[in-house]
């Protein structure tokens, strides 16, 4: 067989190599380099024109320099000029360089599109793949522009060669994925469909991957594809293996088409028609009946290939889900995988087997494999393979092995791989949950999951195990001794210090009964524990204190005495300080009564999904907890919590995205910090600012009055892990004669008169572009029809803004019972907190070309996309005016700047990289391009404009942190002009995936 | 689809690197050491599939390579391809290049790249995979690098066509492995 024309190798490029392998050390590696590449940049700069070999030569040195890992930023241009050159080799290595090295640079693209323009209409079958490579390879927004409804014509023109048509396949389908809206099929549709009957294997694999992505976006259209790939795949099972000669593959004919053409069946339902059907579970069978045949070979390869497509019609099996036959002796098969000497075949039979296991028909079958498995996650060499194990486990389990199981996963945990175990931790802790029968083993569990692996076991976790002990009033005797018992070990982990103060403060009466747990051994053996622990630690067993202080009034001095003593009472933390100050004089003040009312047991808690399988979710990403696992869930939690007397109604919908800890939205005070999805560490970490003092009394007596009367308020667990900050008891009430209630939540009138009884208007329709004026920039007029004009001033620092509205009539008449209201529409109510402080009374009556003011106090409490309403309202005449308008409140106004250099940005880039939390738009410019204008409006969006930073000095980054009462959101921003094609592409990265979105929604508009 | 492909030496020199998604120089270069850090701890008899690194997309992609003598074959992918017909592609894409290179070893990597370039090129294409036909991935590429010489200019298919006419063994069937000269243990099992 001739070798690839050794021939003609290039002897400069040899000698370059040669030169660099001899190299004894990085620096003299560098320093050739360095040499090299200043020869080549003189070369390309000298006046003698360059011939094409030497071109070549050197761009095939940039692309070894490249490999290396230099950054290569010359010599685009030379490898542009490559392309139109009529020898094959140049032509080639310039594509080469482009299809490696070139992103959408605009200047160039425009040239190289020429160059392919060039080589499509040349009708050289080797020219037009090198051109169609190179559209494939790049994908650029430009390229689909410019060759959208080119490629589909050669792809099904009748006189194309098939080498020809196999990379336009695939030219077509890269178009596809970068452009879906530039690529119509239409009219092709039936005769791309009809590819799949090709004569030529090569096009049929390489347009069955084009099918496969275009029937998964238009599955109806392409629907036609079942029927022709079940033939295909019929004529390919039952050929003998030398039929198909160069597309068999180690006996094996045409593996890789035979998975494709599998892998598009599983894109649609099976097949209606009876006899598509019919010949599909025959071509199923005869797979399913050779992998019981002896191999034709002994290689590797062989196995591997048949394998391959068997696996592949397993998924297509379990994908129907609708044959018992077939799916039983597909878990059959993946038995014999489970015990395969192959470490491959154990590992794919295992992932298989987990799809399987959620098969009504297949459930049984897979749990006869329990021991293998188990024996999986214990004995395999290789971690991929006992991952796979243990989501297997998970998936098989349910309540007849759930104590095995979870047994096993336990003591698998004490040596598991560090990089599985927090995931680990929250399956085990999901299965107790979701299967506990007897709530003592539940609670075991949990202990045991924190004693194994304390570090691994996140707040959802022991936040969740609180929330069952509190609802279910049989099990909390059993977890106060427990928990007492697991206190006793000499060193404890801090979770379970945690949840250990937590119960014991709760429900430590229960056993006190007991003098070996008596309420001073109790106190003391918490108190033994305390000088180890991290603050937030600390200040929870300083509410469990005062608890007990309640709970047992023989240890008040004791705990007194604690409180009172300077490492508590002068401690350097504002928090603890705060708390040993308060608890002392709460309990030396408050008479019982009070003591007993303030300090009263938990309610229980509202039923909800539990967190921890949320936090599950989102770790695996979407999709990997079905859907039917977290109804699943639901039903259980529902079972779990409304199971006690105390279990709140069941007819309460459970907020799905709340969590342990977290605070409802509609919670009674509008301060409550945070939102639905906040955790508890935020009200720990701005406890200082978060209460003020007085609420926080308030809220604290109002809970224990409520929780009686009112359906459970999560916010009490706040209340006892952020302990308020009061100082002076009695100022409550005073406090509560002038509690500001919160405004938020209903519509606030700054007029005097009685609001009209006419509904407010719906928002102009012209409100989201008066609003889309006003996000980068703060003062001017928000609106202005031939009655009224309306000014905005506004200035924002941190989280908090004040906003000026200036009413202005423009008549000579009055306008009479002039009234303004704000209200925040469904959910912003939650997020941005809006009170109304007036300097003056506005008057109800405006007189002709009179102006009046209103000041906003505004606060973010946490990210938000829907603007306030502002609804207007006053007689003209006789006749009463009515609009609606979008108050200018973006989340961008609560940007602060933030400055960092190139190396810190891209390093932020980076983390910020999972696919939820990056936005891009790719839109027509809409206003000017002037780089002064785009650098103006950057500033004005709050954010930082950082120079020197995008190695392409015509793209503006930017950085900023927003700034909300619960938490700080980091954005970096990307803004990529083409003045060519008047575009920008504008990417947003944030550490919140709801304000990606929302700001590059915004932007979008702005330029 | 196939997101990346690298070839890299057993100390992490890359060979050959191959991206099919965009990203940065410095990233590619830091997808390039994760991925050797992950894959070259590895024992020889374990999975050839592992999870992706964080840098190239985390849990939904897998990294699927074989081991050959000092080279590692890295193919980075999503959860479209499948795992087995992955491996027989990369022992495919190494069965081509030996019968190009004439028993290919890491040195034929190294001064040819722009020709593994081109080999690749005819097998994967925008991360699809183009062709699977050993013959015919060969004849393209002969074909093309001396498109007026005699035999080879003809079509590719007559090309493979004659080659395989009358003989009872495919050649392929020629074990490389046995050759062993500069493909040692070309399997890696």
């Amino acid at each position: 067989m001739p070798a690839v024309s050794k021939g003609d190798g290039m002897r400069g490029l040899a000698v370059f190599i040669s030169d660099i392998r001899n190299c004894k050390s990085k620096e003299a590696e560098i320093k050739r380099i360095n040499k090299e590449l200043a020869n080549i940049r003189s070369k390309f700069k000298g006046d003698k024109a360059l011939d094409g070999y030497s071109k070549k030569k050197y761009v095939c040195k940039l692309l070894f320099i490249f490999l290396l890992g230099h950054d290569i930023d010359f010599g685009h241009m030379e490898a542009v000029n490559l392309l139109s050159s009529n020898k094959y080799t140049e032509k080639q290595i310039g594509y080469l360089f482009i299809s490696v090295l070139v992103n959408s640079n605009s200047e160039l693209i425009r040239l190289i599109n020429n160059a392919i323009k060039n080589d499509l209409s040349s009708r050289n079958p080797t020219f037009m793949c090198l051109a169609l490579h190179c559209i494939a390879n790049v994908g650029s927004r430009e390229m689909a522009e410019a060759f959208a409804s080119e490629i589909p014509r050669i792809l099904v023109a009748g006189d194309t060669m098939d080498s020809v048509k196999q990379s336009a396949a695939l030219c077509l389908l890269r178009l596809y994925k970068t452009s879906p809206d530039l690529v119509l099929m239409g009219e092709w549709t039936s005769r791309v469909v009809h590819l799949l009957n090709d004569q030529h294997m090569g096009v049929v694999t390489a347009a069955i991957s084009l099918i496969t992505c275009l029937s998964m976006k238009n599955p109806d259209e392409f629907k036609t594809c079942v029927s022709l790939a079940v033939s295909r795949l019929s004529r390919i099972v039952s050929s003998a293996s030398t039929d198909l000669q160069d597309y068999t593959y180690y006996f094996v004919p045409a593996p890789w088409l035979s998975c494709k053409l599998l892998r598009l069946l599983q894109c649609y339902p099976p097949p209606e028609d009876g006899a598509v059907k019919g010949r599909l579970v025959e071509c199923l069978e005869t797979i399913l009946n050779k992998a019981q045949e002896p191999p034709k070979s002994k290689k590797v390869q062989h196995s591997n290939a048949k394998n391959a497509i068997l696996f592949e019609a397993i998924s297509l099996i379990i994908h129907y889900d609708s044959e018992p036959n077939l799916l039983v002796r597909a878990c059959n098969q993946l038995g014999q995988f489970l015990q395969h000497r192959e470490t491959n075949l154990r590992y794919l039979a295992l992932e298989s087997m987990c799809t399987l296991a959620s098969s009504e028909f297949s459930h049984e079958a897979v749990k006869t494999h329990i021991e293998t498995v188990i024996n999986a996650l214990k004995t395999e060499r290789d971690v991929s393979v006992r991952q796979r194990a243990a989501d297997l486990l998970y998936a098989m389990c349910d309540r007849s092995n759930a104590k095995q199981i979870v047994a096993e996963m336990l003591s698998y945990l004490e040596t598991a791989d560090y990089s599985i175990r927090e995931e680990m931790v929250l399956k085990v802790a999901i299965l107790a949950e979701k299967y506990a029968v007897d709530y003592s083993w539940y609670v075991d569990t949990i202990l045991n999951l924190i004693r194994i692996a304390g570090d691994y076991v996140s707040e959802e976790v022991w936040y969740r195990v609180i929330q069952i002990v509190i609802n279910r009033d049989d099990v909390q005797g059993y977890a106060a001794k427990t928990v007492f018992e697991a206190l006793q070990a000499p060193a404890c982990h801090e979770n379970m210090v945690k949840v250990g103060g937590y119960i014991l403060g709760e429900f430590g009466n229960l056993i006190a009964g007991d003098p070996r747990s008596s309420p001073l051994v109790q106190f003391n053996l918490l108190h033994s524990k305390f000088h180890l622990c991290s603050v937030p630690t600390r200040a929870l067993l300083l509410s469990a204190y005062i608890k007990f202080i309640n709970l047992f009034p023989e240890t008040k001095a004791t705990i007194q005495e604690v409180l009172r003593c300077d490492s508590q009472i002068r401690n350097s933390d504002v928090e603890l300080q705060q708390r040993a100050v308060e608890y002392l004089k709460l309990s030396s003040i408050a008479s019982t009564d009070v003591l007993a009312t303030v300090l009263e047991e938990m309610p229980p808690f509202p039923e909800r999904e539990s967190s921890i399988l949320a936090k599950l979710k989102k770790k695996k990403g979407p999709g990997a907890v079905s859907v039917t696992e977290l109804e699943d869930s639901k039903r259980e939690g529902g079972e779990l919590n409304g199971g006690g007397d105390r279990g709140s109604d069941t007819a309460s919908t459970p907020s799905p995205s709340a969590d342990l800890l977290g605070i409802r939205s509609a919670a009674p005070i509008g301060a409550a910090p945070a939102s639905a999805g906040s955790l508890l560490v935020d009200v720990f970490s701005e406890a200082g600012s978060a209460f003020s003092p007085f609420l926080s009394l308030f809220l604290l007596i109002s809970f224990h009055t409520m929780a009686k009367s009112l359906p459970p308020c999560p916010c009490i667990v706040c209340v006892w892990m952020a302990f308020p900050s009061f100082f002076f008891f009695f100022s409550f009430f005073v406090f509560t004669s002038m509690v500001p209630f919160p405004i938020c939540s209903h519509p606030l009138s700054c007029g005097l008169s009685a609001p009209p009884s006419e509904d407010p208007a719906p928002p102009l329709s012209e409100a989201d572009e008066l609003l889309n004026k006003f996000v980068c920039k703060n003062n001017g007029v928000l609106f202005e029809n031939q009655l009224l004009q309306i000014g905005i001033k506004s200035e924002y620092r941190q989280n908090l803004g004040r906003m000026y509205l200036f009413f202005g009539n423009k008549t000579s008449v009055q306008f009479a019972s002039f009234t303004t209201t704000v209200s925040c529409p469904g959910e912003l109510q939650s997020h941005i907190l809006l009170l109304n402080v007036q300097t003056k009374p506005v008057e109800p009556l405006v007189e002709g070309g009179a102006q009046i003011q209103q000041v906003l106090n505004i606060e973010c409490l946490t990210d938000f996309s829907e603007a306030p309403l502002l609804n207007i309202k006053f007689r003209y005449g006789g006749a009463l005016q009515n609009l609606t308008l979008k108050l200018p409140v973006t989340i961008n106004k609560f940007f602060q700047p933030t400055e960092m250099a190139s190396h810190d940005f891209f390093q932020r880039w980076k983390q910020l990289s999972q696919p939820q939390q990056e936005a891009q738009k790719i839109f027509k410019a809409n206003h000017s391009m002037d780089t002064e204008v785009l650098k103006a409006k950057l500033l004005g969006l709050g954010t930082a404009l950082l120079d020197n930073v995008d190695p392409n000095p015509e793209n503006y980054v930017c950085a900023g942190v927003i700034q909300t009462k619960s938490q700080q959101v980091g954005c970096l921003l990307r803004l990529e002009p083409n003045a060519q094609a008047q575009m920008y592409r504008l990417t947003l990265r944030c550490s919140k995936d709801s304000v990606s979105k929302r700001l590059c929604e915004l932007l979008a508009e702005q330029f | 689809m196939i997101k990346a492909i690298l070839i890299f030496n057993n100390h992490g020199k890359p060979r050959l690197i191959r991206f099919y998604q965009y990203f940065a120089e410095d990233m590619q270069q830091q997808i390039i050491r994760e991925t050797f850090h992950l894959v070259s701890k590895r024992d020889d008899n374990v999975c050839n599939f592992l999870e992706g690194g964080s840098l190239i997309g985390g849990s939904d992609y897998k990294l699927i390579y074989r081991h050959y003598a000092t080279l590692y074959f890295v193919f980075c992918v999503d959860s479209s391809e499948s795992e087995l017909g992955i491996l027989d592609l990369i022992q495919v894409f190494v069965e081509t290049l030996d019968k190009c290179f004439e028993n290919v070893c890491e040195l034929d990597l190294i001064f040819h790249m722009d020709k593994v370039h081109y080999i690749l090129q005819e097998v994967v294409m925008g991360g699809m995979v183009l062709e699977t036909n050993m013959n015919e991935i060969v004849a393209q590429v002969e074909n093309k690098i001396s498109p007026s010489g005699g035999l080879s200019a003809a079509p590719a298919r007559a090309v493979s066509a004659v080659k395989n006419m009358n003989l009872p063994e495919i050649p392929r069937n020629i074990n490389i492995g046995d050759i062993n000269i500069k493909v040692p243990s070309l399997s890696p099992f």
